[in-house]
């Protein structure tokens, strides 16, 4: 919220959606000693413009020091609203919907390969199944048994100039994964514990790739953004940010 | 120069258990050597592109060699921003296999046609672009290129075209290949083509004038100094490629020439007012955009003739 305030950038709703994933995979579910590990497991945010969260959770896992994290968006920063690679513990630059499963796939196909029991988690958006790259990808890891790959969908029903049942709908959605030949998880998305327990609990042996839809709401914790378009590209007032930060610290 | 080429590959992987081979549901007749002798590092990654780039990033971060094959135009423009975003922007070492140079898929169609990838490449820095001008030469760069750091673009060509015999296989990343002495005349070629270039040069011989033929074959690192060296000797240059005029060789060596004040004419010979209306094969496409050596002896006689009106 202080970063997003600070540099006077959009792009707060998306960080907001999937803060509670990120906080799930972070606090618990990813095994990453430390992100030069080759065994480590690999979490690639596909959803780019989320950057925030994850600046938040590498933050708070140290490998992004207070100096850093308090350039965010400004001049000769290396935290752009997109993450880079050059970052300790950033996988992948990501801010090119529908490049990350592939990506992910390719990470998941050679842990199969080299035998190696890392787990590869992508983190996409729901808009970002628009790209048909996407389904390219959905498809090899499917026909490659890719079970160590798991997607979480972050469902919030928003992309940037619209609700997604309004620009291109995605439903039935679950179905789709399933026809797809994926093991589909829904979950409430701000549900940490329950986010954990699905990813740690799945099957990595049956041979399919494994989504978890996590229905979410955009902006979420901050009762005027919530499923606000606007929220995708506006930054806050000064009055809307004390707003934002009285609900938050209330929760 | 494309089964070539997949052969030598299929011996360093024998050598290397990093090497990988993905083809996008394409090279019938021509992987076939590496799948059988490597089935678990070869994959059909199906007629997707885009996916098939992505696995291949994934696969490099992760210490494999995935070498990508696909027609130029698949290979090069439809993944192209996977390519930018990918290996590319993370410095990997994913090597993609364009296959066919200019008209080599004939019938085929523009679809079909490599026209403009060495122009989208080249601008990526990073990725050092190589376009072999026989099968020797195809062979050796492989040899020299296959484990840079970096991502790598081969324009292969279909066909196995002529063997350029005073090139002997010759390739240095970042260097041209000079053949042939002459003083009067001065080719620039690019791929297969030089063989045709190299024709011009024995035809303008019997005529008593003298030509020096200059290969590049690759570029990032840009083999810029040692062009613009031989440049400064000629009053006018002519280039060949089976390329549009823009953005390839001609260009470059436009460049070249701009940046460096070398005085000397620039004639660009390759694809240009280019119309998808009429097909053939290679030689009948070829001979439409004069890109023979009989096209290429009429355009140095002109230039010659030109250079001594002093215009």
């Amino acid at each position: 919220m202080k970063q997003s305030k600070k540099a006077n950038v959009g792009h707060i709703g998306c960080a907001l959606s999937v803060a509670d994933i990120i906080a799930a995979l972070y606090g618990s579910v990813l095994r990453i000693k430390n992100p030069e590990d080759e065994k480590r497991d690999r979490f690639i945010l596909s959803k780019g413009h989320a950057a925030l969260a994850l600046y938040a959770a590498l933050f708070l896992r140290r490998w992004l020091d207070e100096e850093e994290i308090n350039s965010y968006c400004s001049d000769d920063t290396s935290l752009g609203v997109h993450p880079v690679h050059t970052l300790r513990g950033v996988d992948f630059s990501s801010g090119s919907l529908g490049h990350g499963l592939s990506f992910g796939a390719g990470c998941a196909l050679a842990a199969k390969m080299k035998k190696q029991s890392y787990r590869t988690f992508v983190l996409i958006s729901d808009a970002e199944l628009n790209e048909g790259s996407v389904w390219e990808a959905v498809m090899f890891a499917s026909h490659h048994k890719l079970s160590n790959l798991i997607v979480v969908v972050d469902l919030n029903g928003q992309q940037a100039t619209g609700y997604t049942k309004e620009v291109l709908d995605l439903n039935p959605l679950n179905e789709k994964f399933k026809a797809f030949g994926w093991d589909t998880h829904i979950v409430n998305g701000h549900d940490v514990e329950l986010i954990a327990d699905t990813a740690d609990n799945l099957d990595l042996k049956n041979g399919r790739p494994h989504v978890i839809i996590a229905k979410t709401v955009f902006g979420k914790g901050v009762s005027f953004m919530e499923n606000k378009i606007k929220w995708h590209y506006w930054p806050m007032s000064d009055a809307e940010y004390k707003s934002a930060l009285r609900e938050i610290r209330q929760a | 120069m494309r089964k070539a080429f997949i052969q030598e590959l299929t011996k360093l992987a024998a050598e290397d258990k990093r090497i990988m081979l993905l083809t996008a549901d394409l090279g019938f007749t021509v992987v076939e050597s590496f799948a059988e002798r490597h089935p678990d590092r070869f994959i059909n990654a199906g007629v997707a592109e885009q996916n098939m780039v992505g696995v291949a990033t994934g696969l490099a971060a992760s210490g494999f060699i995935p070498f990508l094959y696909a027609t130029v135009a698949f290979a090069a423009l439809r993944a192209y921003e996977f390519i930018r975003n990918g290996p590319v922007l993370h410095k990997l070492p994913v090597r993609i296999i364009g296959i066919g140079e200019g008209f080599d898929y004939g019938y085929a169609g523009v679809t079909h046609f490599g026209l403009e990838d060495i122009g989208v490449m080249r601008i990526q820095e990073g990725m050092a672009v190589v376009v072999p001008a026989d099968i020797a030469q195809a062979v050796n760069a492989l040899k020299k290129t296959w484990d840079m750091p970096g991502p790598v673009y081969y324009r292969i060509g279909k066909t196995d075209g002529e063997d350029i015999g005073n090139l002997k296989g010759r390739f240095k990343s970042g260097s041209i290949e000079c053949i042939d002495k002459g003083s009067d005349c001065l080719f620039v070629c690019m791929g297969g083509i030089a063989a045709e270039a190299l024709a011009a040069a024995q035809k303008l011989k019997a005529r008593g004038i003298g030509s020096r033929v200059v290969i590049v074959s690759g570029f990032n690192p840009s083999p810029a100094r040692e062009l613009a060296a031989v440049l400064k000797k000629f009053p006018f240059v002519i280039t060949v490629e089976e390329h549009f005029t823009t953005g390839g060789l001609g260009s470059f060596v436009a460049e070249i020439i701009a940046e460096n004040k070398i005085p000397c004419r620039l004639i660009r010979r390759g694809i240009s007012d280019f119309s998808n209306e009429r097909l053939g094969d290679k030689l009948f496409m070829n001979k439409k955009y004069k890109l023979t050596a009989d096209d290429f002896v009429k355009t140095a006689l002109q230039a010659i003739k030109t250079m001594r009106n002093g215009l």
